[in-house]
């Protein structure tokens, strides 16, 4: 795991250090006017144009970071932040020391940014997790009690639609239909905005129920399909042949044993559920960590794009173990010997 | 001019139709409180050893509500065909389904064919059998078709790019300011913020995504199924390599992936087209592969057929990726083909790119299931290569998922299309293409709906479409 992620990071560095990526850097940071030769020396002062395992070296924090003196004779170097003198900056600094870089669009530290934005778009995954995961599992199982009855098709057809609707549709048509006042309708806000401060019913709904459907409706269609299994099972017949009511076997039999398939596809969900947060928050305008991803790719951010990267591969390999752990513990037919 | 109604003198049916929703949908909300708590239907065992149902409250609620969709479809239907030969003076749905007529008869002709031959065409004519896959099947086409036809500018009502003055922003049905004789004296859909014609854009942007979405996904199932296979079979040391790289790139969140091609700036280090000159390469292989396996034994056919696959493959697959004055630039500009956009290069391989590990992944676990089998071992006893039993015993029996992923897959990929869309990434901003025309329409969104709402709902029943397809030839191919 730590190897993907090592890897995982190495390409995003590289993919953002190339060097028109870097040309546009210096123009932005320096003058836009910058002849070739300009910029060059621009990059080869701060060190931009060494080997590229050497600068994620250095980034990484396992090598002393790079320093020069320009050409009013101070030290300059990404260790140095302003306002601290050379001498008592430390030599390595990279995101095994904590230091995560500094912003260019911002003008803050990245790990601020990236804790504070992550805090946001928590917040917003709370409600969304306590939204979906209930009514896609109650949707799921309703529908695989009884398969191929009225109920079920039109929950299917429902958990369909969900899923073949991105959330920029999903989210233009709640939005059209309970924001605009085209319809009339105006029963929430179009924009989460003041969301950021006091979540309320009216500015959150949307971009909640938004992220919902889309993972929603997988799912509910897994929870279905393990639901149905179930209920075809023989220690379900044999339920009802002794005379179990039909109540009690959904709830005391069925249950629990569909509900293993179902935990696993919703941590990894998650991975999807980080791309509909980046769709939702652009489209809800709240400015979250999909937001600040969006940004920094937007505006060339070299070291914020590199911090959004690293926290989004290590949410979605954690996810991906934790689902691996958590289908072990369910499930006691697998065991790790 | 009056501004067109949505129905025109079909309007006495709107009551109808509004009544016949209400009540299904009152039918289903009854039917699925009922079937939590009323009794079931209560079997009983007659004197002469025949079975009765009595009818029970569920029962009667599913007949009524077969009829009330029927009864839905009809009045639907009625519109549409109304509006066929009324057109304009049924108001904007009859007018747009005058439009759509070469789209109608296609499709009718497309299903008459199809259910009159089904037994004979395999798995496609089972699909006939499921109700399911039959309305999926339709949605499909009919976008196929649009896209088809409004090529030729059959279909559309203006030009997509023309900016009509004083019709921006205008609401759906707006007859045309200043309209000549031979134009067409309405804007069906409105007028976008620049006062081009919606229902023309989304006609010409459906082109778009029914040309790319299952082309890019043929080319991910290409390279998944040319490095699954082997993966799969041999196992070892080239299974760990290939699962390892297929895990990085899914672990990747998408739009970050997007964000880190797609830009200007990338796209000017020439790394999409390095990328697509590894990526286009596997379908090369893929075919030659599999032709030289099968006809191996018959060295006279074999050679010239494979002289004219790759002859021809090789220089498509040339003039896909040189481009005169890009970073790849192979071949002169004379024998290049086509020019591809370079934006849509990049978005095509993105695309490619991140669909193709999850195919592997798939065709990897179906071969180390397959390769289990008895016929498997047959061939290897009979001493057949490995690539002919991978691609002549492995691959068809494994066709059944693959072709429904296909489906899923296609959908997804049109997703990601409109995603690419939506964050203004690859195409030209003034490309009709869904996502960007959404993407565009969003900023007005809350006063002006129709810019967005048009190409939102024409994506979401493409997909739909296309999930109810795969569910209909699951469905099907899981009878057998």
């Amino acid at each position: 795991m730590i190897l993907t992620a090592l890897c995982l990071t190495f390409i995003v560095f590289w993919l953002t250090n190339l060097y028109p990526n870097l040309e546009k850097l210096a123009k932005t940071q320096g003058n836009f006017r910058m002849s070739d030769e300009a910029v060059a020396s621009w990059l080869e002062t701060r060190g931009y144009l060494q080997s590229t395992p050497k600068k994620y070296a250095e980034w990484l924090g396992v090598v002393p970071s790079y320093r020069a003196t320009d050409s009013e004779g101070d030290v300059i170097g990404r260790c140095i932040q302003p306002g601290i003198a050379a001498e008592d900056s430390p030599s390595y600094c990279g995101i095994l020391q904590g230091y995560w870089g500094w912003s260019t669009v911002f003008k803050e530290p990245v790990a601020d940014i990236v804790s504070l934005r992550l805090g946001l778009t928590g917040k917003l995954m709370f409600w969304v997790l306590l939204v979906m995961v209930p009514t896609a599992l109650l949707v799921g199982i309703l529908a695989g009690m009884r398969e191929g009855s009225v109920t079920d098709r039109t929950l299917s057809t429902f958990a369909i639609t969900t899923t073949a609707t991105p959330e920029y549709v999903s989210g233009v048509i709640l939005i059209a239909v309970f924001s605009s006042s085209a319809v009339g309708l105006k029963w929430f806000k179009g924009s989460a905005t003041s969301a950021m401060e006091t979540v309320t019913f009216e500015n959150f709904t949307l971009p909640v129920i938004t992220i919902a459907l889309y993972g929603m409706g997988y799912v509910a269609r897994m929870t279905r399909a393990s639901m149905a299994e179930v209920m075809t099972a023989q220690y379900i017949r044999t339920a009802r042949l002794k005379g179990v009511s039909f109540r009690n076997i959904v709830m005391k039999h069925a249950l629990r044993n569909a509900l293993i398939a179902p935990f696993t596809v919703i941590m990894l969900q998650f991975p999807w559920l980080l791309n509909g947060v980046v769709i939702v928050e652009t489209l809800f305008n709240y400015k979250g960590f999909g937001w600040v991803l969006v940004q920094a790719a937007g505006n060339n951010d070299i070291e914020l794009l590199l911090g959004v990267s690293v926290v989004s591969v290590i949410v979605v390999l954690v996810t991906q173990l934790i689902s691996d752990i958590g289908y072990v513990y369910l499930n006691p037919r697998i065991s790790v010997s | 001019m009056e501004p067109l109604t949505w129905t025109g003198s079909l309007d006495f049916l709107n009551p109808i139709f509004i009544a016949l929703i209400f009540i299904c949908a009152a039918l289903v909300a009854a039917y699925m409180v009922a079937s939590v708590f009323a009794p079931e239907a209560q079997t009983t065992v007659n004197p002469d050893g025949t079975l009765s149902v009595s009818p029970s409250l569920l029962t009667l609620v599913t007949s009524a509500l077969k009829y009330g969709f029927l009864a839905i479809i009809t009045v639907l239907l009625a519109y549409l065909i109304g509006g066929m030969f009324l057109g304009l003076n049924a108001g904007i749905i009859g007018a747009m389904s005058q439009q759509f007529v070469p789209v109608w008869i296609s499709l009718v002709v497309l299903f008459v064919l199809s259910i009159t031959y089904k037994r004979r065409l395999g798995l496609y004519g089972k699909l006939f059998d499921s109700t399911v896959g039959m309305i999926g099947f339709a949605l499909v086409m009919f976008w196929v078709f649009t896209g088809l036809f409004g090529a030729f500018d059959m279909i559309v009502t203006h030009d997509a790019l023309t900016q009509v003055s004083g019709m921006k922003n205008k609401v759906p049905g707006t007859p045309m300011r200043g309209a000549d004789e031979g134009d067409f004296p309405y804007y069906l859909l409105g007028g976008d913020n620049l006062a081009r014609d919606v229902f023309s854009r989304m006609v010409k942007g459906c082109l778009i995504v029914v040309l790319i979405a299952p082309l890019a996904t043929l080319f991910a199932f290409m390279v998944g199924i040319t490095l699954g296979l082997p993966a799969g079979y041999y196992g070892g040391r080239l299974d760990t390599i290939l699962s390892f790289t297929a895990n990085l790139i899914l672990a990747f969140p998408v739009i970050l992936l997007f964000y880190l091609l797609v830009t200007p700036e990338i796209r000017a280090t020439g790394l999409p087209q390095y990328m697509a000159s590894i990526l286009f390469i596997f379908p090369l292989v893929f075919l030659t592969v599999l032709l030289n396996s099968r006809f191996y034994t018959q060295p006279g056919f074999r050679t010239p057929l494979l002289i004219a696959v790759l002859g021809m493959g090789g220089w498509i697959y040339l003039s896909l990726i040189s481009e005169v004055g890009s970073k790849v630039h192979v071949i002169p500009g004379f024998a290049d083909l086509f020019d591809l956009d370079g934006g849509i290069l990049t978005v095509f391989v993105s695309v490619v790119f991140v669909n193709s590990p999850t195919v592997f992944r798939i065709v990897r676990g179906l071969t180390m299931d397959i390769k289990t089998r008895d016929y498997v071992a047959a061939a290897q006893t009979r001493g057949e290569g490995a690539w002919y039993i991978m691609l002549w015993e492995i691959l068809p029996n494994a066709r059944g998922p693959l072709i429904v992923d296909f489906c899923l897959r296609i959908g997804y990929a049109t997703i990601l299309l409109g995603t690419l869309g939506f964050f203004g990434l690859g195409l030209e901003p003034e490309s009709p293409n869904w996502g960007n025309t959404i993407n565009e329409g969003r900023k007005l969104l809350s006063i002006y709906l129709h810019p967005a709402i048009v190409p939102a709902l024409s994506l979401l029943s493409l997909v739909l479409g296309l999930n109810l397809l795969a569910d209909g030839l699951r469905e099907e191919s899981l009878k057998d």
